[in-house]
């Protein structure tokens, strides 16, 4: 029997193409290309009065300049704003920008002007002879002004609000009311970004000769891209292809489509008739991709002796930049995921999404989770510490129970379905957690650490994750005449390791040997229906339905085989690329020659092909196809779920503080971390680390430091502090909890974002122990925490 | 065309000798990637502070987004691409990301996989802190860094191993 991978710590296959420098990210495809820049806005608010190029028109090198007023007649829906993906009813009054500025821009970075040169070096010195006239206009900047409202971003939004939204269960405002104690707290997050190593990137070449648009995107859809790309370049979208090739890290920023240089690059290729590439530079993901977590949040919570929610009321303010391309999705997902895993009693939201003149905000991974699970936990804490109970009591007390489960919240998911948990056992998990960080033993190690002058706190922080949302993802599976297992699923890789996790379900399921399969993810020429990669659905979605894909294969193969071994289909089994009667082996066909029997030929071109031509294969009173079958051993399926799954965890963080210079410095970090059945371990101990990490620069060092006047001030490496390794846990105490989905076939519920989540809400919480004063806005600085010290015991 | 004026130079890369005509101010991470097609050295943030572009310039670990191509020609450059054995097979440190999962989207990993070959090189059996202090100026937004340092201290194994059977 072959051994199972699914489960096993199996080896990336794409490891031996990245260590040799064999990768192949957009900046490495077309080198023949020529290269563009774009005219960002120096001013986060002003309106255009003129824009001059004329000294750029015949510059050596220069092949095309571009500003709003070229694009219309290239294209007519150019000349539109880009699309409102996401565009949720109550989103009344959602706005986009231009793929080229008309008449205003609304956020240091937009885009304005757009050259085409030889190299970049050229097409950067043509950006630099373009004159633009401004009139300045103020600036909106931060949550505060943006809710003063007394100046406004969009002429015609009052109140700088996008949208406002409200859900409810039950009637919090009496059950807080009526309860025996109340507490009301205001806690806030401040901007950061997904930061991926690889900025954007976008290569695009007209193939003249077939009439076709071939484009690589550093993107997380490829076949958003793909649609985006043809309604507003006005193809056909079968003459469009995208291509994702290797992606150099998305955490959600990639998911956003289509930026303006998806577009201009393109067309500016077409027009051309040459090869064109966009390359952003670092400083241009700072001020012109995208942004998130920026949150202001009022609570109101009534709870009972024992620290029992009764009631809870949430009112916060959402930071979404100047655009709202991306729609909704981070504050409804902060309103419904920061119930984590609890029951609230009587619960109702209110938010409002604000304009500001600052970058966008789409989804960083977690998607507004951070903030949710950060209000959450916070108000657990401030619960404990009113009662004087144990943290952990208090959660326990409020925690969901496996017998409960499905449960349903009464309320709208990010997805439109109801949100109701699938799965998960929290009580073991908070179990586990306080046996993996020491909990219960904390205080005496306090006290040792307290004896030698040193300053300690422990927190913990949990949270429940929607994840695998639809609506759909498909698996396409070819067996070639050779026994080769070639498999396509649309959605995009950034590091996941799709090319390992995925080979591993169809090895399992196909009865191949793993080095057989061969994944490929994102190319929309070999399976244009797909969504994307993000909301940690990738191996849930995409996992699923090369499961379904590789099942249908599978019967098939027997089918053909049954027919060729004389055999019935239910005594056939595949083991290792053979088909052969169950537990007895060397009586089989290999898989390959079962794919040369699918596929009746008129025509030999080897021995093998030749052993399928009508002469050789079927019987000669039938069709060669037979009626309701296809030629070829494939299979292909989509999977698409009712609602989405929910993976859960908790993280526990000792910190200590230094009394003098308020350093914090992490002592150990423990994590619970429930994603249903693991299809390869080290992979998802992986992405936990790396959310970790994030969770550690979200919550001490990670912030956009805007100035009043919208001017990003820390837009480089240098200036806004990612973690290093010196930054980092030395080392994660992981435990896994496997409660499956039921769901999906395969029990799994994914694991991408999961470690981000609780990283400000638990350092918050550990900082607040060590130093016994409420710590309500992350992240935090040791010089924020020696002002705050200052002012706690002045 | 553009009329800039160009320079004649000799790159030394991986042991093979590359002419190319550049400008004076082409920095030698696009010299690399997109005069000779050595694309593996990768170009994260272009102002010296990510270390994706660290190659070896006779066997020190620079930033090649820090450096103008002409300030090359007269070195021995060492770039990612360079790393494997002799015989095809992987190089000690690539070996070891791979056995450690060191690496995820990879775009960081051609920057590590030089500082770690010269840091190796310097000290050949770091400890754990010295594994850190050996990457430390690196960043990686993907794997957390916790099997990078695993990965050098592996690196370091292999590497040792390696030397000892070709003393043999
Ligand atoms: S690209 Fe050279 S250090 Fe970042
Ligand atoms: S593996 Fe993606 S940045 Fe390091």
């Amino acid at each position: 029997m072959t051994t199972r991978m699914m489960g096993a710590k199996v080896a990336r296959v794409e490891d031996d193409r990245f260590v040799r420098g064999h990768g192949r990210y957009v900046d490495d495809v077309a080198p023949d290309a020529l290269h563009a820049a774009v005219l960002r806005s120096p001013h986060a608010h002003a309106r255009i009065r003129s824009i001059d190029v004329d000294a750029v028109l015949d510059l050596d090198g220069v092949h095309a300049v571009w500003t709003y007023e070229d694009l219309a007649p290239l294209a007519p829906a150019m000349g539109e704003p880009l699309p409102l993906l996401i565009p949720h009813p109550t989103l009344t009054h959602g706005r986009t920008q231009y793929a080229l500025a008309k008449d205003e821009v609304n956020y240091v970075g937009e885009a304005i002007a757009f050259v085409v040169a030889d190299d970049r070096y050229l097409a950067e010195d043509a950006l630099d002879r373009i004159v633009v006239e401004y009139d300045l206009l103020p600036a909106v900047v931060g949550i505060d002004a943006a809710r003063a409202a007394e100046r406004l971003v969009h002429e015609d939004v009052p109140g700088n609000v996008a949208a406002r939204m409200e859900q409810a269960n039950g009637d919090a405002a009496a059950a807080i009311a009526a309860a025996p104690h109340t507490l009301s707290l205001d806690l806030e997050i401040e901007r950061s970004a997904c930061m991926p190593l690889e900025g954007r990137g976008v290569a695009a070449r007209w193939d003249t000769d077939n009439g076709r648009l071939q484009l690589w995107t550093s993107t997380q859809t490829s076949t958003g891209v793909r649609a985006a790309v043809a309604a507003k370049l006005g193809l056909d979208l079968m003459r469009v292809d995208v291509i994702t090739p290797d992606v150099g890290g998305g955490f959600g920023v990639k998911i956003n489509h289509p930026w303006p240089e998806e577009l201009l690059v393109p067309l500016a290729a077409r027009l051309l008739g040459r090869a064109v590439k966009f390359t952003e530079d670092r400083r241009e993901h700072f001020i012109s991709s995208a942004h998130e977590r920026g949150q202001q949040h009022h609570v109101e919570v009534g709870f009972d002796d024992e620290g029992r929610l009764l009631g809870l009321d949430v009112r916060f303010w959402h930071d979404n930049g100047a655009y709202t391309p991306y729609g909704l999705i981070v504050p409804i997902i902060t309103s419904t995921q920061l119930l984590g895993p609890y029951k609230p009693g009587a619960y109702h939201v209110q938010f409002d999404s604000l304009y500001t003149n600052t970058v966008i905000v789409t989804p960083y991974r977690g998607a507004g989770r951070p903030q949710g699970c950060f209000v959450m936990e916070r108000t657990m804490d401030a619960i404990a510490a009113y009662l004087g109970k144990d943290r952990t009591e208090v959660r326990s007390i409020n925690l969901i129970q496996p017998d409960e489960m499905p449960y349903e919240h009464g309320l709208t998911f990010q997805d439109g379905r109801e949100l109701t948990y699938d799965s998960g056992d929290f009580p073991t998990m908070l179990t586990k957690i306080k046996e993996l960080v020491g909990w219960d033993e904390f205080e005496t190690f306090r006290a040792e650490m307290a004896a030698q002058g040193r300053r300690v706190g422990i927190g913990l922080a949990a949270y429940v994750e929607g994840t695998g949302v639809g609506p759909y993802e498909g698996a396409h599976i070819t067996v070639e005449t050779s026994g080769k297992v070639k498999v396509a699923t649309g959605l995009t890789t950034q590091g996941q390791g799709h090319q390992t996790a995925f080979a591993q379900i169809v090895a399992d399921e196909l009865g191949v040997p793993f080095e057989d399969v061969e994944i490929t993810t994102g190319d929309t020429r070999r399976m244009p229906y797909a969504v994307g990669t993000f909301a940690s659905r990738a191996a849930v979605m995409s996992g699923s339905a090369i499961h379904l894909a590789a099942k249908k294969t599978k019967e098939k193969a027997l089918r053909i085989a049954a027919e060729a071994l004389e055999a019935d289909v239910e005594d056939l089994e595949i083991v290792d690329g053979v088909v052969q009667v169950k537990g007895s082996p060397g009586s089989g066909i290999g898989l390959g020659t079962v794919a040369v029997l699918s596929n009746p030929l008129r025509y030999a071109f080897d021995e093998a092909s030749k052993a399928a031509t009508q002469f050789n294969v079927g019987d000669p009173t039938k069709p060669p196809v037979a009626a309701g079958e296809e030629p070829g051993l494939e299979g292909k399926d989509f999977y698409s779920p009712p609602r989405s799954t929910f993976a859960s965890g908790m993280h526990a963080v000792i910190v200590e503080t230094d009394p003098l210079t308020a350093e914090i410095t992490i002592l150990k970090y423990a994590v619970v971390h429930d994603c249903g059945h693991l299809i390869n371990p080290m992979i998802v101990e992986g992405q936990i680390h790396g959310g970790v990490a994030q969770g550690v620069g979200g919550a001490l060092y990670e912030r956009m430091a805007y100035d009043e006047a919208g001017q990003l001030q820390n837009a480089s490496f240098m200036d806004f502090l990612m973690p290093y390794v010196t930054e980092v846990p030395t080392s994660i105490d992981i435990d896994h909890l496997e409660t499956p989905s039921p769901l999906n076939p395969l029990g799994i519920k994914g694991a991408g974002e999961a470690g981000v989540i609780p990283g400000s809400a638990a350092f918050a919480a550990a900082i607040e122990d060590a130093e016994g004063f409420p710590i309500t806005a992350m992240p935090i600085s040791p010089s924020q925490l020696f002002d705050l010290r200052a002012a706690h015991h002045a | 065309m553009s009329t800039e004026q160009l320079h004649r130079i000799r790159l030394q890369v991986n042991g093979v000798a590359h002419e190319v005509e550049v400008p004076a101010r082409r920095l030698l991470s696009d010299a690399l990637r997109h005069d000779l097609g050595l694309t593996g050295t990768h170009v994260g943030c272009e102002h010296g502070v990510c270390g994706a572009c660290t190659i070896l310039v006779d066997g020190t670990p620079m930033r090649s987004c820090l450096m103008f191509a002409v300030s090359a020609a007269d070195s021995e450059l060492t770039t990612v691409e360079g790393l494997a054995n002799a015989d095809g097979t992987l190089g000690p440190v690539q070996q070891a990301f791979r056995e450690c999962h060191g690496l995820q989207c990879g775009f960081c990993t051609p920057g590590f996989l030089t500082t770690i070959t010269a840091g190796i090189k310097e000290n050949p059996s770091p400890s754990e802190d010295e594994a850190r202090e050996m990457i430390a100026g690196n960043l990686c937004r993907c794997t957390g860094y916790q099997n990078i340092v695993k990965a050098v201290c592996r690196a370091a194994e292999l590497a040792a191993t390696h030397s000892g059977e070709a003393d043999q």
